[in-house]
């Protein structure tokens, strides 16, 4: 006998829109409350470690996008290559997070940030000075567990966790 | 009492008022022709709130917070910016009955509240036919409706015009057998009267009724799940489709004052009106009708639209069969039944709800049972 032709599945669909009615929403009232994203988000930034960079080029040849443009030059005193101008291009940026994989100086993040929308083009370039890490530009767990580990838990909705401001 | 009761003193200035004075009744006449459009505006944007916000806990999210303190303000902002548009008349419009479509939508409905008791003998004109007086006049509303669908000159707008139709045409009649069976017990079509008899609330003596009639006045005024009319995914927005500015705001406007009326009309006919121990009798009736408003609002977030198939089927093979036979049950309890044991009388009735309803949906079939219901 199939109970739901005599009125139960509409009962049945009454209780669970009430029950719903005492949940917590799960929406996010967004610039006053915000969600601790994934820890190995793939922001849309890159950060660059300038100490360690040895100037290589590895993360620009990786790059399917073409996004990173580095310009270097030799210092004999030093021996070593000098970075001269380093940037990517945020807006060509496709998050792959390849560059990061393949820079084999551990120099190169994603960032843990995802608000960088712009009002034009050209702000979107991320030059050398604005790839530092700051306490603005934190870097992002990916492909990096132990940077991971550090970083708060992400939030999720089913908890009904949201933190009330 | 607790709280003061406007309703009273009112009722003394209106007897303190010496009887030959100028106007004599249109006193009367105007204090409630205020008092109604107050209540029925006031309350529409209450409605919208408790819609809106209701709504979206239901649906898991929060529903208009912005505007002013928990989002109040919102039925307000919406108002004005609603008032403020440009008022689109297309091009090859019939006029005249484009332009006439709002008020005539809208005036009905303000005027079944004429019959609508506040409180004891609190209303505009206590009509010994009231609920048929109801009945006549709510009609009108969906002339003004069709208006709309016709002189928009749009095909979403004729159809949704014409599935309204044949919603009203087909639910007014197991709706007005349930509201028989209310008249029967109380011995009266006065609503005040209805009130006045209901010792009990009638929804205990008349449990079916009450179900065939929340339904048929769902239908009636189109709310979900039988919002065809303006089902958005197949018809845009139904009638109201070419509309814009200010005439839609009055469509709007008549959808939830429509929902009022029904809330008010089920609270006095069903719920004992504004009958209720301690409270204010008004107060009793203003929280009855929005609690009646909110089960709208609960049956409207839960089911899904329904077909037109089945809305025509649900009307004449299952709503129509329980009006009658619980009209015929009433009958004979009113008849036969000894005034001194209710109790036993709600229990059978209950018990006979349950059985008529659980039989009919074993004999319910659409399209010769070859269609899933």
């Amino acid at each position: 006998m199939k109970f739901e032709r005599y009125g139960i599945g509409l009962l049945k669909g009454l209780s669970v829109t009430i029950w719903h009615l005492f949940r917590h929403p799960v929406t996010t009232q967004y610039p006053e409350q915000r969600l601790n994203t994934s820890r190995r988000i793939r922001g849309n930034e890159l950060i660059w470690n300038q100490e360690k960079c040895t100037g290589c080029g590895t993360c620009a040849k990786t790059c399917p996008q073409g996004a990173i443009e580095i310009v270097t030059s030799t210092s004999l005193e030093e021996n070593k290559y000098v970075v001269e101008n380093y940037q990517v291009d945020t807006g060509y940026c496709i998050q792959c997070g390849l560059c990061v994989e393949a820079c084999p100086y551990e120099a190169l993040y994603l960032g843990y940030g995802y608000e960088r929308a712009k009002y034009r083009r050209g702000e979107l370039v991320q030059t050398k000075e604005i790839m530092l890490e700051v306490p603005d530009r934190q870097v992002s767990g990916y492909f990096y567990p132990e940077r991971a580990a550090k970083l708060p838990k992400q939030t999720l909705l089913v908890e009904g966790s949201i933190k009330q401001e | 009492m607790m709280i003061s009761n406007p309703g009273h003193s009112l009722e003394r200035f209106l007897q303190t008022l010496p009887p030959d004075w100028p106007g004599g009744f249109w006193w009367h006449w105007l204090v409630f022709t205020v008092i109604i459009i107050a209540f029925v505006m006031t309350l529409v944007m209450g409605f919208i709130y408790i819609e809106r916000r209701g709504m979206g806990r239901m649906q898991a999210r929060l529903g208009p917070n912005r505007a002013g303190p928990f989002g109040l303000l919102q039925p307000v902002a919406d108002a004005m910016k609603v008032l403020l548009k440009e008022d689109i008349i297309p091009d090859r419009a019939d006029k005249i009955v484009y332009w006439l479509a709002p008020i005539v939508a809208f005036t009905p409905v303000l005027m079944i509240f004429t019959v609508v008791p506040f409180q004891g003998g609190a209303l505009l004109a206590d009509l010994n036919i009231g609920i048929l007086y109801i009945v006549a006049i709510s009609s009108v509303s969906t002339v003004g409706i069709f208006m709309a669908g016709w002189g928009s000159n749009s095909k979403y707008s004729l159809l949704g015009a014409m599935r309204m139709v044949a919603a009203v045409v087909s639910y007014e009649i197991p709706l007005v057998i349930s509201i028989i069976g209310v008249v029967l017990i109380a011995g009266s079509l006065s609503l005040n009267q209805i009130v006045m008899a209901q010792t009990v609330p009638f929804i205990l003596l008349q449990p079916l009724g009450f179900l065939l009639f929340f339904i048929g006045g769902c239908a009636e005024i189109n709310r979900s799940p039988f919002d065809l009319m303006e089902a958005d995914s197949e018809l845009v927005a139904g009638f109201h489709t070419e509309y814009s500015g200010m005439k839609f705001a009055f469509f709007y406007l008549v959808e939830y004052a429509e929902a009022l009326a029904i809330s008010a009309i089920i609270t006095t006919l069903f719920l004992g009106g504004w009958k209720g121990p301690l409270l204010p009798p008004w107060l009793w009736f203003l929280g009855k009708v929005i609690v009646v408003f909110f089960v709208m609002v609960w049956t409207r977030t839960t089911f899904p639209r329904v077909r037109i198939d089945q809305l025509m089927a649900l009307a004449w093979k299952f709503l129509l069969p329980l009006a009658l036979v619980n009209l015929f049950i009433t009958g004979i309890e009113v008849l036969t039944w000894p005034t001194a044991w209710p109790w036993v009388m709600i229990l059978v009735n209950i018990a006979i709800m349950v059985i008529l309803v659980i039989l009919w949906s074993r004999f319910f079939k659409l399209g010769w049972g070859r269609v899933e219901v």
